[in-house]
């Protein structure tokens, strides 16, 4: 067996390490994917609802829905 | 101690009930049963989780094992490499090394598992073939097509789902 030693390995502080390296990651992981979510799917979909609804008109869609024969209370026009 | 499994077996062939117990009992110790392990002293193990068993590998040494053990007692640095590895597989049965080595056992799991894979999907088919009934209409190409038009014709989720995709103007799905 040889007589060289070893490095000594790191013998303390290593809870407190490893909680420094994974409370970062913590904070980088869930602030991340919750600015993801918000600029991913929640400003698009609050954009989509607000341009639908600038431009629609109930009336119009209703006439259409009505000339298509998916309503019972009222028939289409020409019938 | 003889007459004990000779009574028993008499009383077992007379109901008519032969196992295994009873052979056993019959023939006896004919000398190729195997040795119980004492279970009520420690005994040797190789554990990857415990690393230093109660007691060594070797129990009974010879007389040249006696002789390293007593050289053990001096300094070690006296002791030559194969003295040292020696007095090593007294004390110990495998290396961690050993203990830990891979074996090829996940080919047989793997190849297991397929196999009923492969099992499953024939008898899946044959019970397509001879078993369930004929899908219902309301699966036809022809239902559906009917189906979307009316969901359409309903504006289903015009914001940002279904009606959404379709173009009213030109009657077509929105590239």
């Amino acid at each position: 067996m040889s007589s060289t030693l070893l490095p000594k390995p790191q013998m303390r502080g290593l809870l407190g390490k490893r909680l420094r390296v994974h409370i970062v990651g913590a904070l980088i992981a869930s602030l991340g994917s919750a600015i993801l979510y918000k600029y991913g799917v929640a400003e698009p979909r609050k954009r989509a609802y607000a341009d639908f609804y600038k431009n629609s008109d109930a009336m119009k869609d209703f006439e259409a829905m009505r000339e298509a024969g998916v309503f019972e209370s009222v028939q289409p026009k020409n019938s | 101690m003889l007459s004990l499994p000779a009574l028993r077996v008499g009383t077992l062939a007379r109901r008519g009930v032969l196992g295994a117990a009873s052979i056993r009992a019959a023939h006896g110790h004919s000398g190729h049963v195997a040795t119980q392990e004492d279970m009520s002293v420690p005994q040797y193990y190789d554990k990857r989780s415990s690393p230093l068993p109660d007691v060594p590998y070797h129990k009974e040494l010879g007389a040249e094992q006696k002789a390293l053990k007593e050289k053990e007692k001096g300094s070690w640095k006296q002791l030559s490499n194969e003295e040292k590895v020696a007095l090593y597989r007294l004390k110990f049965n495998q290396t961690f090394a050993e203990m830990n080595r891979p074996s090829s056992e996940w080919k047989t799991v793997l190849g297991g598992i397929f196999v009923f894979f492969g099992f499953t999907g024939l008898y899946v088919w044959w019970q397509r073939v001879y078993v369930l009934p004929p899908k219902p209409h309301t699966l036809t190409d022809e239902w559906k097509a009917q189906q979307v038009k009316r969901m359409l014709d309903m504006r289903t989720n015009p914001i940002q789902g279904f009606s959404a995709k379709w173009d009213y103007d030109k009657s077509e799905w929105k590239k």
